[in-house]
C-alpha cells in the first residue's frame, strides 16, 4: 500500500456517526476501540456496538491513556481510540507520551468538532488556533494527518492499522448531537471489555 | 533489603508487568529496579491522572500495573479514581511517597497530604502506610493481592521513615530510619 502524503490542515466537515461507522465496517481482527466521553463513545455505541468496545463514561481526557494501557498489554492487538477535541485539548501531554513510547498497534482518532458540544457548543482552542494534528506531530507521533473527506478517512485508518507505528487520524466534524448511548454501568462495561478482548475468559 | 528493594521484589513476585510513574526522588531506586526488569514495561507519564489512566488501560488488557508518585501529584488524580478506577472496578495499585510531615520545610506541600488518607476513604480505596521496614514485605504483598484479585485500586503510602523525606535546602541530610 502507498504511503499517504502527509496532509496538514482540517478540510471539510464530516458526519461523525457517518465516520465512526465506516470505521468500524473496517475492522475484521478483533480491533480493541477505546471510546472517549460524550459523543464519541455515544455514536461508537449506536454506530458500532462490540464486545471490544470499551465505553468511557466520565474521566474526561484520559481516553488516550487507557488505549496506550490496552495496546501495551496486547501488543498483537490493534488499539484505536476515538476522541474528541475538547476532551484531547484537557490532556494533551498524552501526545507527548505515545511519541515516546511509541506503540505500534495504537491509533488515536480525534473527532475535531471545534466546541464542546455536550454543554452548550462553547468554542474550544481548536476553533480559533490549535491544530491537533501539527500538535501531535511535534509530540513525535510522526503519521499525523487530517482526513480529507470519507474516503480519505478509510484510507488513513487502513495505513494506521498495518503501520509500524502509533498514528493520529483528525477529522474535522459537524456537531450533531448523538441518538444513543450505551448503559451507564461501568462494570458491566468493564467486564464485557475484557472479556471481549480476552483478558477474562469468554462466557 | 531497604523497603525499595523489598517492595520490587514482591511487586515482581506478583507478576506486575507496566509501571507508569511520574517521578520523585524517594521513589528513584524503585523506577530503577522496575526500569531494569526486561519483563516490566516502566515510563514516565506526563501527570499522574494519564499515569493512573495507562494503569488502568493495562489492567483491562489483562496485566497487572503499577502507578508512583508523590504525595503533591496525588491532587492531580481524583476524578480519575472518581469516575475510572474506582466505578469500573480498576485494580490499579498506587504506591505514593509522602511528604508534607516530618520536617517538610514547603508550606505547599502540606494541605494535600492532610486530605491523602480522607480522600481515600471517602473513594473507598483501601490503603496502608509503610512505615516499619519490618512489615513492608507482609503489607506490599497483601495490598498488592487484594488489589489484583479482589479488582479494586488501592495504595500503599510510603512514609518518610522509610525514605528519609525530603529536608530543608543547605540542611544536613537526615538519617534515613531505613
Amino acid at each position: 500500500m502507498q504511503i499517504l502524503e502527509a496532509t496538514a490542515t482540517k478540510a471539510n466537515l464530516m458526519d461523525r456517526f457517518g465516520l465512526t461507522r465506516r470505521l468500524v465496517d473496517l475492522l475484521h481482527e478483533g480491533e480493541a476501540i477505546v471510546g472517549g466521553i460524550g459523543n464519541a463513545n455515544f455514536d461508537l455505541f449506536g454506530a458500532g456496538d462490540r464486545p471490544e468496545n470499551f465505553y468511557m463514561l466520565g474521566s474526561m481526557g484520559m481516553a488516550v491513556p487507557i488505549g496506550l494501557g490496552v495496546a501495551l498489554a496486547q501488543p498483537e492487538r490493534q488499539v484505536i481510540v476515538l476522541e474528541g477535541d475538547g476532551s484531547l485539548l484537557m490532556n494533551l501531554g498524552c501526545l507527548s507520551t505515545i511519541g515516546m513510547v511509541a506503540p505500534p498497534n495504537l491509533t488515536v482518532v480525534v473527532w475535531d468538532n471545534g466546541a464542546y458540544q455536550m454543554t452548550g457548543g462553547q468554542p474550544t482552542p481548536t476553533a480559533a488556533s490549535t491544530d491537533l494534528v501539527q500538535v501531535a506531530q511535534a509530540a513525535g507521533i510522526a503519521s499525523s494527518n487530517w482526513a480529507q473527506d470519507e474516503h480519505h478517512f478509510e484510507r488513513l485508518v487502513q495505513q494506521a492499522l498495518w503501520s509500524k507505528g502509533p498514528s493520529f487520524i483528525g477529522a474535522g466534524v459537524l456537531p450533531t448531537a448523538s441518538q444513543s448511548h450505551p448503559e451507564f454501568d461501568p462494570v458491566i462495561l468493564k467486564d464485557r471489555f475484557m472479556r471481549g478482548i480476552g483478558a477474562k475468559p469468554r462466557h | 533489603m531497604d523497603w525499595a528493594e523489598i517492595t520490587l521484589d514482591r511487586l515482581q513476585r506478583q507478576d506486575v508487568r507496566l509501571v507508569t510513574f511520574v517521578p520523585d526522588g524517594a521513589l528513584a531506586k524503585l523506577i530503577q529496579g522496575f526500569e531494569t526488569d526486561p519483563d516490566i514495561e516502566c515510563f514516565t507519564a506526563t501527570r499522574e491522572d494519564e499515569a493512573v489512566a495507562i494503569a488502568c488501560g493495562g489492567a483491562m488488557g489483562g496485566v497487572r500495573s503499577v502507578t508512583l508518585m508523590q504525595s503533591s501529584g496525588f491532587g492531580n488524580i481524583a476524578n480519575a479514581l472518581a469516575s475510572l478506577a474506582t466505578p469500573y472496578q480498576i485494580p490499579v495499585l498506587m504506591i505514593i511517597t509522602e511528604r508534607g510531615i516530618l520536617g517538610e520545610f514547603n508550606p505547599v506541600q502540606t494541605p494535600i497530604t492532610r486530605v491523602l488518607r480522607s480522600t481515600l476513604d471517602g473513594l473507598g480505596i483501601p490503603h496502608v502506610t509503610l512505615d516499619d521496614l519490618s512489615k513492608v514485605e507482609f503489607l506490599v504483598d497483601r495490598m498488592a493481592s487484594q488489589c489484583f484479585n479482589a479488582q479494586q485500586p488501592a495504595a500503599l503510602i510510603v512514609s518518610p521513615m522509610l525514605t528519609g523525606g525530603k529536608t530543608a535546602p543547605g540542611s544536613a541530610p537526615s538519617k534515613r530510619a531505613a
